[in-house]
């Protein structure tokens, strides 16, 4: 069941379109947001408030590649593998991360601490390599400088 | 040297909020305009400016904008979306102007809306941009506050609501009618054109979706004349222009410069030069999607039609450079690699073209190619060229392909010969 939270924040958003199914976006985002990740009830839950198929839904959760569909850890980092940073280094730090967290790119560390995923670029290429961790950006990441980043999330 | 976008932006310190943007004169565009001039009269104003859509494809602006039906028999809503999705590899200029001074975008995008008679605007900007929707969710509640959104802005009449939308991802959403349809809460694929947005957009009613750049020249031009615009610039499309060159370069960034600075001005002094080491092999002038120039190529103005003489896109102005260190192979097989998982699926030669395309060129990096894939690339650059694809993200992925094998062909057969890559 959608809370009362959720569902007070998905009618803010239909109030603003010409009919409900237009918030589906929004109301995925408030979802996630709120649980961490869009699970199949979810996707039904959010279909019955907007009166539209399950289906429906899932074609948009699965075509964002920020909706995630599986649950993610505590912490998600986002590798830009774009050109720039390509260019800059992105190659070695996406192995260094790889060996660090001792897991593959999309995979999610034992711990549930961190989920590595690839993401383009991130729009700032003047400082490649680039990469994210939550809502927070790191430019001109040095590989030396991985462990003291990581350390900051638990 | 004029830098009327970025004057005001200093990236060590916070952006103006509305009291300093008033004070360094903005919203004196927006009052002029509220104090009796007519939405025709702005038209044409940006119009005669010849201020040029910086969002990629470069179609005046003015013109774009009288396309929309007005008067009392239009369809109503109209819309005015500012395009912030800045998503295109090599593209970091829409930011500086989102996070150095929002109030410049929305006075831009009021005045936009203004000129089309747009009651309902929205800035579409991606997710990774967490900075600039903070301050612009801040930015568009000042200027309700101070009257310049809501009802009656200024006793003018005129009338316009602002709103944020962030997305969640997805290249696709950065054109303009896959954007229509990432608001409307569909998935980003594009639309038939005809009919234009300018008559069915979103939600099927006259829309007008402009880049962030395009919008913030919009108050400048306002408040100093056709004359002043074009005399910013070194060539015939008027204005300045955000530069910016990223690589293996002394001092990778983003200026503002008069449009039309050469290539070499940009690269050689503002950018430092290449790091010591390595040498310039190749440009991306306008980001991911735009073909390679050469250093044969380092004299031609960075404008519109001058690069397009080069055989290449001024793009969205940011310029990806390739140095003597980096295998064109590799490189290009990057950039394939992001437009095959950017692909929307759409439409059959870009869904099963651009995958084929990446692993044609991972075997060749690899070692593993053989001399019929370089034709069969070749093939794949006609293919899925202009004019066979929904839209133009296909056409835009084979720009930097055809050009690498233009002018780095030998590269692509080395790795064949050598049966290994020869940067390794
Ligand atoms: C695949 C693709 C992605 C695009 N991404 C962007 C973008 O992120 N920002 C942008 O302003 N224009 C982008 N464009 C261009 C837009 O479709 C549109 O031409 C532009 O927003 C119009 O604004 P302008 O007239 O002010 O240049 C993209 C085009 C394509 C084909
Ligand atoms: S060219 Fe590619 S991105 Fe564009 S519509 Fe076709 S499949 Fe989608
Ligand atoms: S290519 Fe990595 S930030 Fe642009």
């Amino acid at each position: 069941m959608l809370s009362v939270t959720e569902k007070q924040a998905i009618d803010h958003e239909i109030a603003l379109v010409p009919y409900k199914k237009a918030s589906v976006i929004e109301a995925l985002k408030i979802v996630q947001q709120h649980r961490g990740w869009i699970s199949d009830e979810s996707v039904e839950e959010i279909a019955a408030y907007l009166e539209i198929s399950p289906a429906e839904v899932d074609s948009v959760a699965t075509f964002y590649n920020l909706i995630f569909r599986k649950p993610v850890g505590r912490h998600v980092i986002l590798l830009c593998d774009s050109i720039s940073c390509y260019v800059m280094g992105y190659p070695r730090l996406h192995k260094l991360l790889e060996d660090k967290l001792h897991i593959r790119m999309g995979g999610t560390t034992a711990d549930n601490r961190f989920t590595l995923l690839p993401n383009v670029c991130l729009g700032c290429c003047d400082h490649a390599p680039a990469l994210m961790i939550d809502k927070d950006l790191y430019r001109d990441v040095e590989p030396a400088l991985l462990d003291d980043i990581l350390k900051k999330y638990e | 040297m004029e830098r009327p976008l970025t004057r005001n932006i200093h990236p060590d310190r916070p952006a103006l909020n509305l009291k300093e943007y008033e004070m360094t004169g903005g919203y004196t565009a927006l009052r002029k305009v509220c104090s009796g001039m007519t939405p025709a009269a702005l038209q044409k104003l940006v119009q005669d400016s010849n201020l040029k859509g910086r969002g990629g494809a470069g179609f005046n602006t003015g013109i774009k904008w009288s396309l929309i039906p007005m008067g009392e028999e239009a369809a109503s809503p109209k819309y005015l979306i500012c395009n912030a999705d800045e998503m295109e590899p090599g593209t970091f200029k829409d930011r500086l102007l989102l996070e150095g001074n929002p109030h410049q975008l929305i006075e831009g995008m009021i005045l936009a809306a203004y000129a089309i008679q747009a009651n309902i605007s929205y800035v579409f900007l991606r997710w990774a941009y967490h900075k600039a929707a903070d301050l612009i969710r801040k930015s568009i509640q000042e200027a309700y506050d101070a009257g310049y959104l809501g009802k009656d802005i200024l006793g003018s009449g005129f009338h316009l609501d602002m709103h944020l939308h962030t997305g969640v991802g997805r290249y696709m959403c950065g054109e303009e009618t896959a954007l229509l349809n990432a608001l409307e809460g569909k998935r980003a694929t594009p639309r038939a054109k005809p009919p234009f947005p300018q008559i069915s957009g979103l939600f099927g009613k006259p829309t007008i979706v402009n880049n962030v750049e395009t919008l913030c020249c919009v108050p400048h031009i306002v408040n100093n004349g056709i004359e002043w615009f074009k005399g910013l610039s070194y060539s015939e499309d008027g204005g300045t222009k955000l530069y910016g060159v990223s690589g293996k370069v002394k001092r990778p960034g983003v200026w503002e410069l008069p449009m039309g600075v050469t290539m070499r001005e940009l690269i050689e002094e503002h950018a430092g030069g290449m790091k010591d080491g390595v040498e310039l092999k190749g440009v991306l002038p306008g980001g991911a999607s735009t073909d390679f120039l050469t250093t044969q190529h380092l004299d031609i103005k960075m404008d519109y039609k001058s690069v397009a003489a080069a055989g290449s896109r001024l793009g969205t102005g940011t310029m990806i450079v390739m140095d003597s260190g980096t295998c064109p192979v590799g490189f290009v097989h990057n950039l394939q690699h992001f437009f095959a998982q950017e692909s929307c699926g759409w439409c059959t030669p870009c869904r099963e073209g651009l995958p084929w395309v990446e692993k044609l060129l991972l075997s060749l990096e690899k070692g593993e190619g053989k001399k019929e894939d370089i034709e069969l690339l070749d093939m794949h650059t006609q293919l899925l060229g202009p004019g066979s694809t929904f839209c133009a993200l296909a056409p835009g992925a084979m720009e930097p392909l055809q050009s690498a094998l233009k002018y780095f062909r030998d590269d692509f057969e080395k790795h064949i010969e050598h049966k290994k890559c020869p940067y390794d």
